[in-house]
């Protein structure tokens, strides 16, 4: 009798879950019969900061560059379009940037944006008031101004034609006076959507910015960034309809092809094997190009990324446009023989050994570690791969440069002088490589000097040359970002940097 | 001889010994030969089936998967035996102290053992692998000091029960000295259910390193182990599920092979059985 008993109880609770989640799956499926305009994006890790000038983790400006804008904004080729400017004017020295603000721009608390605010912003990036820079990209700033309501003026102290690259929500998000101390835990910017909650761990809840200056944007009326690290959780999530996009590897693409619309973005990194230039036996070319030569690009590409990537020959990928010099990525093509040769009247006949220290934060960087340890054994030299956690890699290898060989992606930037400055030697933060070259630093140089498009053009690819001639890096390829979204979703924009912009998606079905 | 034979119809013995034998037999053999280099790669060759070359298939770099689940087995024994080794001999030690002084000896020692007890297995040994860096012999060590516990406590409980039998208190009373009683006396005779729980936890050890490999923090790249070919595989898990069979069934069938090996001692050793 009370073995029967249990059995009802079972029975009955399994019956209540059963009706439990039939109700739940009911809900918000169906809205008015329209398809709500509610997406659900994936992302791999929760932001580092919610105020856009204390963030520097690419994931956060992924997410939170919806809620921004500087006075100008990065376009999908790498261009600038005004934002909260709605044009300037350059002086005849280069030093003087007249902006005229734009008028109806509002922010999330709904207080208009004044010149007041843009002066804050500005004084905040340059530690103006505390003499704490929250940035260096204003170090050549001389003197700020408002004259006027609509107008704001910089004043350089040296010309520079990259400067207005730094105007963008990337480096200078415009945030209100008003919410000084505030800006973490609530942030408040002009960008189309606003924020309306953060779960640590969990999502990242943004909605329609109503009085969003373009009339017309955005269409979505609420966003929720989920945090999922897992890729297998992640396509699941996909296919139970709980997450609308999100990044597959590309080994995985197979899985939701056939369901889901697939876009590819070129991602403007700069995948790397690079070495540390002051430690022997790096310090010699000869040396730096016969890696480069023994190295098997196309096993790596095939290998890591099922075949989607661009292969690469200097630190810029063809995302660029006008700025990649195309070409380079056959400079160093296979060859053995050669890779010896030059090995041999380096003083290194029979190779040497060497280790390559890799991060375990994506199990790319093991990979393509080990395609090198098997490339480098045929021409002698005995790698060995040691792996370490991401924390370690920054602190030893990026920061400390306590290494020989290790692989990395360069994250992209919409500037090429910002991809490309990492190489200058006296750019001590990022130079992990201590790459030196004197005619690269010249350059480099003298690009900021130019106003000239063209002749920046030609410059950045001579920049790039060198990179290839001195073997500063190997340079492997420019991976492919596959995204896998709902059907039905429209209006997705790829950028040259990391960026999930929802201001122009919407459901369509 | 005679005494084996006659186990010969126990199924868990015989299976088990097959199964370990012939693992055995394949790591021997690694050490000498596998069909191909277990490191070379032929990318243009990558994720193809099992075929009459490659028995199991290729993997993601178009390496040959049986050659590297044939070196992956010195990995496994080497693992397990390590783990064992520092299990036996510190738990043995420990437990054998507790139990024979008593006393405040057996009340550190064993709440010592209640605390390491206490943390979940796989995490004390994450946590020694983050300290200590990874790698197959740190891996080993972390392993081995969560094994001992739980060999201390059936030794403390042999220890504690034999040493009031006669045959102890003879020896003490014409003057052994207390650690040759311990080890020369009482072990041989406490020895049986420790056998049990070495070749238990050989098991356990080799299902461990699989899990840790398998979080990246166990044997390193590109030295191949059971469990980082199971991890490496699993992203391939709808395209080439044949890559992520070899590893699994592997480590599958060593672990069986064990635990039906340490029933059979069991049984064999439990004087009830007869």
């Amino acid at each position: 009798m009370k073995k029967n008993k249990n059995w009802f109880m079972l029975i009955a609770i399994m019956l209540c879950v059963l009706l439990i989640g039939a109700c739940s799956g009911e809900e918000g499926s169906e809205a008015n019969g329209e398809k709500a305009q509610v997406i659900k994006v994936r992302i791999n890790d929760d932001p580092d900061f919610l105020d856009p000038h204390l963030a520097t983790a690419s994931i956060s400006f992924q997410m939170i560059l919806n809620m921004f804008e500087g006075l100008f904004a990065p376009e999908t080729d790498g261009s600038l379009t005004p934002a909260v400017a709605e044009s300037y004017e350059l002086s005849e020295d280069g030093l003087t940037y007249t902006f005229n603000i734009r008028d109806n721009v509002k922010f999330h608390d709904g207080n208009a944006l004044t010149v007041e605010d843009i002066t804050y912003t500005f004084n905040r990036l340059m530690g103006a008031e505390n003499g704490e820079p929250l940035s260096s990209d204003f170090n050549n700033v001389a003197s700020t101004e408002a004259p006027d309501a609509d107008t704001f003026v910089i004043k350089l102290k040296e010309p520079n034609s990259n400067f207005l690259y730094s105007l963008t929500a990337l480096q200078s998000a415009i945030i209100p006076a008003s919410n000084d101390g505030n800006q973490n835990d609530n942030p408040i910017g002009t960008g189309p959507f606003k924020f309306v909650k953060y779960t640590p761990g969990a999502n990242l809840e943004l909605a329609k910015n109503e009085e969003y200056w373009d009339e017309k944007l955005p269409y979505l009326d609420k966003v929720t960034f989920v945090f999922q690290s897992d890729d297998q959780s992640a396509l699941m999530a996909l296919k139970a309809k709980e997450v609308d996009l999100t990044g597959v590897p590309a080994n995985r693409l197979a899985e939701v092809e056939n369901d889901f619309t697939i876009s590819k973005q070129n991602n403007n990194s700069s995948l790397i094997v690079t070495f540390n230039h002051e430690k022997e036996p790096f310090n010699d070319l000869r040396v730096r190009q016969a890696i480069n030569y023994a190295v098997n690009k196309n096993d790596i590409i095939d290998a890591v990324f099922s075949g989607y990537a661009t292969p690469t020959g200097s630190n810029m990928s063809p995302a660029m446009g006008d700025y990649y010099k195309d070409g380079l990525q056959d400079v160093y093509a296979r060859n053995i023989e050669k890779a010896k040769e030059l090995l041999a009247e380096a003083g290194y006949p029979d190779g040497f050994s060497t280790k390559i220290s890799v991060s375990s934060h994506n199990d790319m960087y093991s990979n393509i570690a080990q395609v090198v340890v098997e490339n480098l054994r045929e021409i002698g030299i005995n790698v060995e791969i040691e792996v370490v956690e991401w924390g370690i890699w920054l602190e030893r290898i990026y920061f400390g440069r306590d290494y020989d060989m290790t692989a990395i992606d360069l994250t992209g930037r919409p500037s090429a002088y910002e991809v490309l400055n990492d190489y200058i030697s006296t750019n001590d933060s990022e130079n992990f490589f201590k790459f030196k070259n004197a005619e690269f630093d010249q350059t480099m140089a003298d690009v900021l000097k130019e106003a000239d498009r063209d002749k920046q053009i030609e410059m950045y690819q001579r920049a790039q040359e060198i990179l290839t001639e001195e073997s500063a890096s190997v340079y492997i390829a420019d991976y492919q970002v596959l995204w896998a979204s709902g059907k039905g979703i429209e209006g997705l924009k790829s950028y040259p940097f990391w960026f999930h912009d929802m201001s122009e998606v919407r459901f369509t079905e | 001889m005679k005494t084996l034979m006659s186990h010969a119809k126990n199924i868990n013995l015989v299976l088990g010994l097959l199964i370990l034998l012939s693992f055995l037999v394949l790591m021997i053999l690694s050490f000498f030969y596998t069909p191909y280099d277990i490191n070379v790669m032929n990318v243009a060759n990558k994720l193809k089936g099992p075929s009459s070359e490659h028995w199991f298939g290729t993997d993601e770099f178009g390496r040959d998967i049986f050659s590297r689940i044939m070196k992956g087995t010195q990995t496994a024994f080497f693992v397990g035996t390590l783990t064992v080794t520092i299990g036996v001999i510190f738990g043995t030690l420990i437990g054998g102290m507790a139990g024979y002084i008593g006393g405040w000896v057996d009340e550190v020692f064993m709440r010592i053992m209640d605390a390491l007890m206490a943390f979940p297995g796989i995490i004390l040994a994450l946590m020694l692998v983050a300290v200590f860096g990874p790698g197959i012999v740190n891996t080993s060590i972390a392993l081995g000091i969560i094994a001992i516990p739980s060999i201390a406590r059936i030794a403390r409980s042999g220890f504690i029960q034999h040493k009031e039998f006669e045959y102890v208190l003879s020896a003490k009373l014409i003057g052994v000295k207390p650690f040759k009683i311990m080890f020369r006396h009482i072990l041989p005779n406490v020895s049986s259910p420790l056998i049990v729980a070495a070749s238990v936890s050989f098991g356990v050890a080799m299902l461990a390193e699989a899990a840790l490999s398998y979080l990246g923090l166990g044997v390193q790249p590109p030295n191949p182990s059971w469990g980082r070919m199971l991890k490496d595989s699993q992203a391939y898990l709808t395209s080439s599920p044949w890559y992520t069979y070899a590893p699994g069934i592997s480590i599958t069938f060593m672990v069986l092979g064990f635990y039906m090996l340490s029933n059979a001692i069991r049984d064999i050793m439990d004087p009830r059985s007869n």
